[in-house]
This record gives structure tokens, C-alpha cells and sequence, in this order.
């Protein structure tokens, strides 16, 4: 294996970590939406959010991406491997977000939500100032959680022809007939941003811990 | 479109003995990787340094690692030691070995936030180690971590579907067949999903089920 081949490598790792974080920064507020769209029991579309959430969490992300690749081409509508990648990426993680964010909804005190009302704070305000403020305090673990997660499905988007760490891992492997070395390289690459992600979750479990023993 | 449904229908035979492997291969591994979870629970809540080290950098370690490229590694990477495993052997044993670490972490968690008296009381009736685990601890962990090992279950079964990269014929495998076969991608993929959403809709039941046992017991 040569320094290019590890220079390929990283340059597929460039790629994983920008899809990743593309599909998170898309995928949190469509999961919020989702997950307000239950909260306030939005006749009918509530249910199909419902459908949504639980068929998607049951899908595994390759069976979506090859759906989305290869369908949606035969509905006419056109799609290349990295915007196919993105969206696959986007659907599945807003419908876990969705869930996370739920939960954090569910236990929201009503009393605060009344006394906003109360004092004539408008739906707008009151969301934004009183309601997000406190979920996103008690969602942000989970939402850690289900970005580890999310890079952990990613080296799938190889199967569509995206050019991740995995990709250029398997093709130095079998230029090379060395499958191990590239292997290796990309295991050095995919754990230490995994292991950062779950660091971080624990970190802010513990900190949010000791502010709630301190109050 | 309800064309492509019906060549579909034609191909059931391929689709259902995809849905029966994925069941299979999901079911082996995920009853290997909770015996295998529950060797490894002890081994990280052990007093030994050393076995708690080696158990808990296991475990992080298969937590920092992507399933796929584990599953390459098994079925790519192992030959350079010399070990050859066909798809099914590689395909089993990477989705054991992978989860039998989450398997021991979901465990542990449990295990730490049982009620200290049953093993005290266990350990004053001078109940062996091993029999202790087995007979007092064992039983409510698995109750009490019933519905975390129903994800994880629902998680070996997506898993699954990344083994059709080394051409184990389980159901994404057979959809991706018919599809290139008959090129019906939509109703070959969409049936696909439908069938893994009514697998974890089985297992969401049977978790249910185990819940109201735990209840019952309670």
C-alpha cells in the first residue's frame, strides 16, 4: 500500500464525514418537524408521520438506497449516487431524530408551556423561548447517540458507487490483493470519529448529571 | 406499476427464501451474540483489571467500528490469516461477534441498576458464582433488558441486509436480483421494506409480550 493509496483513503473520509454532517444538519430539523407535527396531533398527517417514523426505523439503509437510487430514476425523476446517498441518509435519521425529539416533547412540564400562554406569549414565541430551549437540553444525548449511529451506516453509501472511506478502502484492497492494510487504515480513521461522538455523549450526560445534583 | 407488482408476485419463491435467511441469519446471531453477551457481561463487571480491560476494550472497540467494514474485514481481511470462510460462516460470524459487544453493554447497563438484596441473599445461601449468575442475576436482567434487546434485535436484523455486499442471499440480496433480473426496482425494493417492517413489527410484539410477563412477575 502507498502514501497515495493512504492519501485516497482520507480523501474518502473527507467525503464520509461531509455526508454525514450534511444528512445531520438536514436531518434535525426535519426530525424536529416531524416530531412537532405529532406533538400537536395534527389531524391525519400525525398518522402518517407515525407511518413514516416506524417503517423507516425498521428499513435498513441499504435497502433504501437501493430503492432510491434505482426508483426514482424509473419514476422519472433523475438522482446521482451522492444526492441518492444524502437522501437516504436525511430520510433515516429524521425518522430516529424524530423519536428522540418526541420524547423529549412527551416530557415537557405543561404548566410552563400554560404560563407562557398565560402571559400572552405568542406560539412563535413560545416555542422558541420556552419549549426549544429545554428539549434540545434533554434531546442532545440521544441526537449525539443517533449521529454515531449515522456514521456508522454510512460506509453503505459505497454500494452505490460514493467514493467514502470504504469505497477506496475495498478498491486498494483489491488492486493490492492486500485486503487487511487498507482495511485497517479505514478502522483508524471510522473509530477515533465514533469515539469522539460517544465520548461527547457521555461527557454531556455526566455535566448535565452534576447541574442537576448542583440545583 | 401494478404490473411490476405482479412480476414481483412471480418471484415470490426468491423473495420469501430471502425473508426465511434473513430470518434465520438474525435469529442464529442474535441468540449466539446474547449467550456470547452474557459470557462477556461478567468479564466486564469482573474485579480482575485485566479482564475488565480486555472485555471493555472489546466492547468500545466494536462500538467505534462501522458493521460493514467489519464484515468485510471477516470475509476479506481473514484470509490473511490464513482462516477461509465462506458468506453464510463470515456473514454469522460477523454479526455475532459484532453484537455480542452491544449484547454485554446492554447487559451491564441492566445489571448496574439491579436490586443489590436477591445476589446478597444469593451470595448468604453460599450459592457458587456461576449458579448465582445463571439462577438469581440472569433471569431479571433478561427481563428487565427485554425491550433494549428488542432493538438490538431489530438492529441485528437490519445489520443482516449489509451481508448482501458479500453475496449472502438474504432479502435485500433478493430484491437487488429481481431488480436487475426484471428491472421493477421500485415494487422489488418496496416489498422489501415492507417485509423487514413486518419482522420488526414481530419482534416489537414478542418484546411486548416479554414486558407483560416482567410485570406479572413483578
Amino acid at each position: 500500500m502507498s502514501a497515495g493509496d493512504i492519501a485516497a483513503i482520507f480523501g474518502g473520509a473527507v467525503v464520509t464525514v461531509s455526508l454525514s454532517l450534511v444528512g445531520i444538519l438536514i436531518g434535525l430539523p426535519i426530525g424536529l418537524g416531524l416530531a412537532l407535527i405529532r406533538w400537536a396531533n395534527v389531524p391525519f398527517v400525525a398518522r402518517i408521520v407515525v407511518l413514516y417514523v416506524s417503517v423507516l426505523r425498521a428499513t435498513p439503509l441499504v435497502t433504501l438506497l437501493l430503492l432510491l437510487f434505482f426508483a426514482l430514476p424509473n419514476i422519472g425523476v433523475p438522482i446521482n449516487p451522492i444526492s441518492a446517498a444524502i437522501l437516504a441518509l436525511v430520510m433515516n435519521t429524521s425518522a430516529f431524530n424524530c423519536e428522540v425529539w418526541r420524547s423529549a416533547l412527551m416530557g415537557f412540564p405543561k404548566d410552563q408551556y400554560e404560563a407562557a400562554q398565560s402571559v400572552g406569549m405568542r406560539a412563535g414565541q413560545r416555542f422558541r423561548r420556552i419549549v426549544l430551549p429545554q428539549i434540545v437540553r434533554v434531546s442532545l444525548p440521544g441526537l449525539v447517540n443517533e449521529m454515531s449511529l449515522l456514521i456508522k451506516v454510512t460506509p453503505v453509501l459505497a454500494v452505490v458507487g460514493v467514493v467514502d472511506i470504504t469505497r477506496a478502502a475495498v478498491r486498494i484492497g483489491s488492486e493490492t490483493y492486500e485486503p487487511l492494510p487498507p482495511f485497517l487504515v479505514a478502522i483508524a480513521l471510522y473509530a477515533p470519529i465514533v469515539f469522539a461522538l460517544v465520548s461527547l455523549q457521555r461527557w454531556i450526560e455526566r455535566r448535565q448529571l452534576a447541574v442537576e445534583a448542583a440545583a | 406499476m401494478i404490473h411490476d407488482f405482479g412480476i414481483v408476485w412471480s418471484e415470490r419463491a426468491l423473495l420469501l427464501s430471502g425473508l426465511a435467511n434473513t430470518t434465520i441469519l438474525s435469529a442464529l446471531s442474535a441468540v449466539a451474540a446474547l449467550l456470547l453477551g452474557c459470557i462477556l457481561t461478567p468479564a466486564l463487571m469482573s474485579k480482575q483489571r485485566l479482564v475488565s480491560w480486555v472485555a471493555r476494550v472489546f466492547v468500545d472497540g466494536m462500538r467505534c467500528v462501522p458493521f460493514l467494514l467489519f464484515a468485510y474485514i471477516v470475509y476479506y481481511g481473514f484470509p490473511s490469516f490464513g482462516v477461509r470462510l465462506d458468506n453464510w460462516t463470515s456473514g454469522l460470524a460477523a454479526l455475532t461477534i459484532y453484537n455480542a459487544a452491544y449484547m454485554a453493554e446492554i447487559l451491564r447497563g441492566a445489571w448496574a441498576a439491579q436490586p443489590r438484596e436477591p445476589i446478597e441473599a444469593g451470595v448468604a445461601f453460599g450459592f457458587p458464582e456461576l449458579r448465582l449468575f445463571r439462577r438469581i442475576i440472569l433471569p431479571p436482567l433478561l427481563l428487565s433488558a427485554g425491550p433494549v434487546l428488542g432493538n438490538q434485535m431489530i438492529q441485528i436484523i437490519k445489520d443482516s441486509a449489509f451481508l448482501t455486499i458479500i453475496a449472502l442471499p438474504e432479502l435485500t440480496h433478493a430484491a437487488s436480483s429481481i431488480q436487475s433480473r426484471h428491472y421493477v426496482p421500485f415494487a422489488a425494493f418496496i416489498t422489501a421494506v415492507f417485509l423487514y417492517w413486518g419482522l420488526c413489527l414481530v419482534i416489537e410484539a414478542g418484546v411486548n409480550s416479554i414486558g407483560r410477563v416482567a410485570e406479572a412477575r413483578r
